[in-house]
């Protein structure tokens, strides 16, 4: 691990454009890639997740209907599907943003809503759940960077208050993060003052201080003019291709998709409709569903 | 301490009368004070939106004045000062004048917001009539701006009849004047202070509520 | 104008008006965080007594809230100096208001904000703490410095009651006849104005210090 990292503003770069990003071969900067991996520490295992049975309903909808899915440590997971159709559910189910009305969750073979008492699963303490969780990380489609606070305390925040890292480890674990992803010279600007892809790339910095085994990206790129959506992409690219966290991400993004998925699952009405290498999902999917799915999405593209 | 304080409910019937005698000049006195704050904000509203600057400029600070000083300096001021000129008004009217005076400065921000709200195309369609400036005032904007500003004077309404008590001060037997009359002549306050207390709650948690019915209602029509 | 030992009397006056106020303004912003938060609770029964508290204290008027606590109380075997009673119900009243205040700004954070911490595993206490206060703050201050004025102004009630603030000094002076009436009510308003534009300035500083970094695109972006 290098103690001092020099500062690298050029990658990612901002000025090339989202399409030339997009086509690009994935074998983009390789310098930045493992500096990027070696800060998010890249030594940590991912965590199998696994959804048993969860079902999800707002009121008469049904949004998440008797789930069952798994997620390999590690695996890099691609969540499509079309608009309402419970991808970002099934992410804030698993941050404990939404409690499912049945079903468990499973991180790293742990209980998420559920605790073992006297041999019995039983609804877990806050305690618990908090332990858990600890494991998990989340980016936001609106970035929900905290407004009051400068990028470099953004991302210092958690390692600080819920880490228990001195003042100065997190700091210098925020200066790492935020140099990686290209933002080694906002470390005091605050998020009003950064365009909306500074502010996601702030956000996965600040995910990754917390040294989380799964990472959930919910349509990371949506809320970004189309010039910014390159950068952004690079690092999530970057992350997927050289860390072994598992990740779970939600995108319209389908050159994305396919470059760096393991998998891909296919979405709709709250189930499965099919899932598969990427390969086999843009090039031969079985469903008419999806199909008629990918076919709307490249059109508009 | 005695917690357990004896109320006596002979008492309390006895001076019943009384305070609500009080709580009907509290009420005539709110009813006339915020018709006066009412027009009289309405006036402030209108000079302050002056474009001469010597009519809106002193108009602004008259109310920043007014609303930033104590209502009860006021009220005493008005009652030990008129007479110095000649004026002599009774204590009730006095009262009234100092509600009214002190209340516009608030109603006068009301009638802003609401005058304010009124859109912009509204002045020049009647610059395009060529309307008068009065007809504009009266006819165009005003009936526009009042209906959406009605809650929140009904707000003060309720704020001001809990300052009505004040005039208790300048000797007018209001509700708490009458309390404060029960109190020393029988050296038994539990009773006039509380009764006087339920007497408030009484009136103003329903006009509390009918004000925010009001409210809701004004919100949602288009 | 006003010989030296008339001024002195009216700005001891002036002294007391401050220490109300400033003891009043204490007490009402820990009631009003408290009670903001109480009405936020999930639970039932403190959101119950919560509104219970509020709904007196914004129902009944505060200078008959401190006539009670002055003169009834006492019945009770509870007396409390005119200071102590006077900064009480003034500081239980604004608690009452600031309530609303604290509430309101609180619920006027995103929601996101709180999923971005609790995303970051952070406790309600320090989400609370660090995050949802902090920005909630910037937005109550415009309305809190509407209540410190309305404090300030509540303040002459205790002259009612004995306590030698401006009001009570104004008062003496004007039955000792030493001086114009018209003379000393001026002059007491205009020290009244003069406190209340210094509340105006420490607030505005206060925002001006709270809002530093939030200055663009506040509330018309989302973070
Ligand atoms: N808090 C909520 N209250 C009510 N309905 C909701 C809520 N959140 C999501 N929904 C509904 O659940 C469905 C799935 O939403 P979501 O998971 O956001 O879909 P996606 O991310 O695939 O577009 C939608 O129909 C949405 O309207
Ligand atoms: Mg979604």
């Amino acid at each position: 691990m290098p103690d001092n990292p020099e500062p690298n503003h050029d990658e990612p770069s901002n000025s090339r454009s989202a399409i030339l990003e997009r086509s690009a071969e994935p074998d983009a900067p390789a310098r930045t890639a493992s500096r990027l991996a070696v800060a998010a520490g890249d030594e940590l295992e991912g965590s199998g997740v696994r959804f048993s049975g969860v079902t999800k309903r707002f009121g008469d909808l049904t949004v998440l209907d008797q789930l069952d899915m798994e997620v390999a440590p590690g695996e890099k997971m691609v969540i499509i599907g079309p608009s309402g159709s419970g991808k970002t559910t099934i992410l804030r189910v698993l941050m404990t943003l939404e409690r499912p009305e049945a079903g468990t969750v499973e991180v790293g073979g742990e209980q998420l809503y559920h605790e073992e008492r006297n041999g019995q699963l039983v609804k877990a303490s806050e305690k618990h759940v908090r332990q858990v969780r600890r494991k998990i990380s989340m980016v936001f489609q609106h970035f929900n960077l905290f407004p009051h606070m400068t990028a470099l305390d953004n991302v210092s925040f958690g390692p600080r208050k819920v880490l228990g890292l001195s003042k100065d480890e997190a700091n210098e674990r925020a200066a790492r993060l935020l140099e990686v992803v290209g933002l080694g010279d906002k470390f005091g600007e605050h998020p009003a003052r950064l365009s909306g892809g500074q502010k996601q790339r702030v956000a996965i910095a600040r995910a990754l201080a917390m040294e989380p085994e799964v990472m959930l990206f919910d349509e990371v790129t949506s809320a970004l003019d189309p010039e910014l959506v390159g950068e952004v992409l690079n690092v999530l690219r970057d992350l997927a291709e050289n860390t072994t966290m598992t990740m779970l991400l939600v995108t319209h993004e389908m050159g994305f998709a396919r470059e760096i998925g393991d998998r891909v699952v296919m979405f709709d009405g709250g189930r499965v409709v099919e899932q598969g290498p990427p390969t086999q999902i843009f090039g031969d999917p079985q469903e008419q569903r999806t199909r008629d799915f990918l076919r709307a999405v490249l059109d508009r593209e | 301490m005695d917690l357990t304080y004896e109320w006596d409910w002979e008492y309390a019937w006895e001076i019943l009368p009384d305070l609500l005698d009080g709580l009907w000049i509290t009420i005539q006195a709110t009813f006339f004070g915020i018709i006066l704050a009412m027009i009289l904000g309405l006036a402030f509203a209108i000079l302050r939106r002056s474009e001469v600057r010597a009519i809106s400029w002193p108009t602004a600070w008259v109310i920043e004045f007014i609303r930033s000083t104590p209502l009860l300096v006021q009220l005493f001021m008005l009652f030990y000062v008129l007479p110095h000129y000649g004026i002599r008004i009774d204590a009730f009217t006095t009262g009234v004048l100092a509600l009214g005076i002190h209340y516009a400065t608030y109603t006068s921000e009301v009638y802003r917001s609401g005058i304010e709200g009124v859109p912009r195309g509204q002045w020049e369609a009647s610059t395009a009539l060529n309307l008068s400036t009065m007809t504009t005032w009266s006819r165009v904007i005003l009936p526009q701006a009042i209906p959406v500003v009605i809650p929140s004077l009904g707000n003060y309404l309720v704020a001001m009849f809990k300052e009505v008590p004040l005039l208790a001060f300048i000797t007018v037997f209001d509700v708490l004047g009458e309390g404060k009359a029960a109190c020393t002549r029988n050296f038994q306050c539990v009773e006039p202070y509380t009764l006087v207390g339920v007497l408030f709650l009484i009136v103003s948690i329903p006009s509390s509520i009918l004000v925010r019915q009001l409210e809701v209602r004004l919100a949602r029509q288009p | 104008m006003l010989e030296w030992n008339l001024w002195r009397a009216l700005l001891d006056g002036t002294w007391i008006t401050v220490q109300v106020t400033v003891l009043a303004a204490l007490l009402g912003t820990i009631l009003s965080i408290l009670s903001g938060l109480a009405g936020l609770s999930s639970v039932r029964a403190v959101r119950w007594a919560n509104q219970v508290y509020v709904d007196f204290f914004r129902g009944t008027s505060a200078i008959v809230q401190l006539f009670w606590i002055f003169f009834a109380l006492p019945f009770f075997g509870i007396s409390l100096s005119p200071l102590l009673a006077g900064v009480v119900t003034l500081g239980l009243n604004m608690g009452s208001y600031g309530s609303e205040v604290v509430r309101g700004a609180i619920r006027a954070v995103p929601r996101g904000q709180t999923e971005a911490a609790i995303a970051l595993n952070v406790t309600s206490f320090d989400r609370m703490r660090y995050i949802i206060f902090p920005q909630a703050a910037v937005t109550m201050l415009p309305p809190y410095g509407n209540l410190l004025i309305e404090l300030l102004k509540a303040s002459a009630l205790v002259s009612l009651i004995t306590l030698s603030d401006l009001t009570f000094q104004v008062q003496i002076l004007r039955v000792n006849g030493s001086a114009s009436t018209t003379q000393l009510f001026t002059i007491a308003l205009v020290l009244y104005f003069l406190l209340a534009m210094g509340i105006t300035g420490l607030v505005r500083a206060a925002e001006g210090y709270l809002g530093r970094g939030l200055e663009i695109g506040r509330g018309a972006r989302r973070s």
